[in-house]
């Protein structure tokens, strides 16, 4: 295997945060690479350090010591300006509460990333394109008839597949979902895997936080972090 | 864009940014209103002061005046590109006596010849019965071969002459038709050049009867209610001013429409120092070192001055009205930005830099000043519009009026509205409101995603 297969590559990770006068190291050395189109789940107990990881991952947050290095380039040299395109257009993120704005419909929630990417003048010569393929998309969620929606009128579900429409909006090389079904009735986080997994089959790098075993089955490799470091790793047959 | 599209949402959907949008439209009003009443009444206390006065003066603050004021009132004549008029003035205190009253009081008076005084200042307009022909001003209508005098408008009532206009509520007067004859006795003590009483030992006053003609309104409160007009010979006689050198207390100036007031005032200064080294050697040169040459501003500043203090000392008590904008915009920007600290993580993990999250609630806050001041300038607008009716319609039914018009000398609320200030009040505004929110904004935009995204399960 050449190391071009490897999309994400973290070696040495170290994190730690302060809790009052007490010094909390969440990773102790954690190592990963990550290839193309592969569907990595990353398994811990609540407090293992998972989320940290995946945050790290995807430049939301800065580790101690280590590096992530995103395509062969080390992220920790990237400036604020191409860090915050690398988060528009590299990755997607997908959270355990969806985060959606409240203020904007479903169909701009998805658009949203496009918008932010471009200026004034660039939105307004896009901004067809951008609508149409937000529309594409929630069409492949199934939620075409929820586009002029908003966030606060639909289920948990629904949410949370309008929460992947948004991160797939700029077609990111890596999407980072934490917990998705963390806050979903286990028939509707089904549906969300479902998703994810049709996702992987057609190319799309999963990175993929849940502390539930049976839903870490469905990636098609398992990282177990145990006390801040990479335990056990197992690949689905 | 987006930033744009999110600020616009911010703006509508969040009900605590009515309050803001309200906080600043009262500030906004209340600004609006007092200043344009203030600048109005300052412009109008100023513009009656100029009236009073002309543009320029050379004079002195002695009562002994000062001589030779004839031949440089020529030299100023002869100055066609710049002087429009010339009016020498006498000036002086006086004990008057209205004829059968045993009522002595002492007033000013100011000899001075009409119709030059009116070419000069708005001597003219200010005349009740002789607006027409200010050449008669010192004609009595009863009997044109009296010797005339033009009273303030309130001296009469002063002088304990029933038949002297009234000010009502309203702050109009009420005229005779005609002057009713009324005699005054004037009388005042001559100076010699050197200040000395002239008539030592000669019943040292000189007293005159002059006639009412007149009475004249400038507006000025204190000009109304203690000064008398006399025709300048008879002034220059009664203050011992008409010796074998002539003197004069001032030569009021009126520049040409398209002179500016300073460029002016310093051709006149520069005149004036040459006329006074020529005049150097002259035996009563000694009483040109007092003479001043004063633009109108400078003239009247001890009646201006306080005027202005206390617009100056509304405008900061409105700078702190600004600061209290300033404090409610950014408690409100406090409060919206907290509660949108997860929008703000979301924003950021899509990839929007800390100046566009800056950029977003500075929009917010631009629009929150704008619509404010909108508002709040409308409103204003429609209340200044309607300031005379309200305060009409508010004496009519509960007797109340902003200033008593039979104290103040003012007639309608000034309600002028000045662009300029305008435009300075909206821009103020929202700039309080950029202020108050660039705290929370600085925030909003140093926090980190994961922080504000509340993940705390590590």
């Amino acid at each position: 295997m050449s190391k071009d297969d490897f999309i994400l590559k973290a070696d040495g990770i170290h994190k730690s945060y302060r809790m009052g006068v007490a010094k909390v190291r969440v990773l102790k050395g954690v190592d990963l690479a990550v290839k193309k189109g592969e569907f990595v789940a990353i398994v811990g107990a609540s407090g293992s350090g998972k989320s940290t990881l995946l945050h790290i991952l995807g430049a939301l947050d800065k580790p101690n010591k280590g590096v992530v290095k995103f395509e062969g380039r080390d992220l920790s040299r990237h400036s604020g300006s191409e860090l915050n395109r690398f988060r528009n257009k590299m990755v997607g993120f997908v959270f355990q509460f969806y985060h959606l704005l409240d203020e904007l419909s479903v169909l701009e929630n998805v658009f949203l990333p496009v918008m932010v990417g471009k200026s004034v003048v660039g939105w307004f010569a896009c901004r067809r394109w951008a609508k149409s393929r937000a529309r594409g998309l929630l069409g492949q969620l199934g939620l075409s008839e929820r586009a002029k929606h908003k966030p606060y009128q639909l289920s948990g579900g629904e949410r949370q597949r309008v929460a992947i429409g948004r991160a797939l909006m700029n077609e990111p090389r890596l999407l980072l979902a934490d917990e998705p079904t963390g806050n979903l009735d286990s028939e509707t986080g089904n549906g969300i895997l479902e998703i994810l997994e049709e996702l992987n089959r057609l190319g799309q790098t999963i990175v993929m936080v849940t502390h539930d075993e049976s839903i870490a089955q469905r990636a098609g490799r398992i990282v177990t972090l145990v006390d801040g470091k990479i335990e056990h790793k197992s690949i689905r047959a | 864009m987006y930033k744009i599209v999110l600020a616009f949402r911010y703006f509508l959907k969040r009900r605590i940014t009515h309050f803001a949008v309200l906080a600043v439209a009262l500030c906004v009003f209340i600004v609006v209103v007092v200043m344009t009443v203030m600048t109005g009444l300052v412009g109008d206390f100023k513009q009656k002061n100029h009236d009073f006065v002309g543009d320029c003066v050379v004079g002195t603050e002695s009562l002994v005046g000062f001589a030779y004021y004839e031949e440089f009132v020529n030299i100023l004549e002869e100055q066609k590109d710049f002087v429009e008029g010339v009016s020498p003035v006498i000036k002086s205190y006086a004990l008057i006596n209205r004829k059968g009253s045993e009522r002595n009081e002492g007033l000013e008076i100011m000899g001075i010849e009409p119709l030059r005084h009116s070419r000069v200042t708005g001597f003219g307009k200010t005349l009740n019965y002789h607006k027409g022909d200010v050449s008669k001003t010192f004609e009595p209508a009863y009997d044109p071969n009296l010797l005339g005098c033009v009273l303030g408008v309130d001296v009469g009532r002063r002088l304990g002459n029933v038949m002297s206009p009234v000010r009502d509520a309203d702050g109009e007067y009420f005229y005779e038709s005609s002057p009713t004859p009324a005699g005054y006795s004037i009388s005042c003590f001559p100076l010699t050049s050197r200040g000395a009483l002239s008539k030592a030992g000669a019943g040292l006053v000189s007293t005159k009867t002059f006639y009412y003609s007149d009475t004249s309104r400038s507006g000025l409160a204190r000009v109304d209610f203690s000064l008398v007009y006399l025709p300048f010979e008879w002034a220059q006689r009664l203050c011992g001013m008409d010796g074998s050198v002539k003197r004069a207390s001032a030569v009021h100036i009126k520049f040409k429409p398209n002179v500016k007031l300073q460029a002016g005032c310093e051709k006149v200064a520069s005149l004036w120092q040459k006329f006074k080294q020529r005049k150097a050697g002259e035996r009563q040169a000694y009483l040109l070192d007092t003479v001043t040459v004063q633009n109108w501003k400078d003239y009247r500043r001890s009646s201006i001055a306080p005027m202005e203090k206390e617009q100056t000392v509304m405008a900061v008590m409105f700078a702190f009205v600004g600061i209290t904008t300033v404090f409610i915009v950014l408690v409100v920007f406090y409060m919206i930005i907290s509660h949108k600290s997860k929008d703000i993580g979301i924003l950021k993990s899509i990839g929007v830099s800390n100046a566009g999250i800056m950029e977003l609630f500075s929009g917010f806050a631009f629009l929150v000043g704008l619509l404010g001041s909108c508002v709040g300038l409308l409103g204003g607008w429609v209340f200044l519009l309607k300031i005379n009716r309200i305060e009409d319609w508010l004496f009519e039914h509960f007797r109340f009026q902003l200033w008593d018009r039979t104290i103040f000398a003012i007639g309608d609320i000034p309600n002028q509205v000045n662009l300029k200030v305008l435009g300075v009040i909206v821009l103020s505004a929202i700039v309080a409101c950029l202020v108050g929110a660039l705290l929370p904004s600085l925030q909003a935009a140093s926090s980190t995603p994961v922080d504000t995204l509340q993940v705390n399960q590590l």
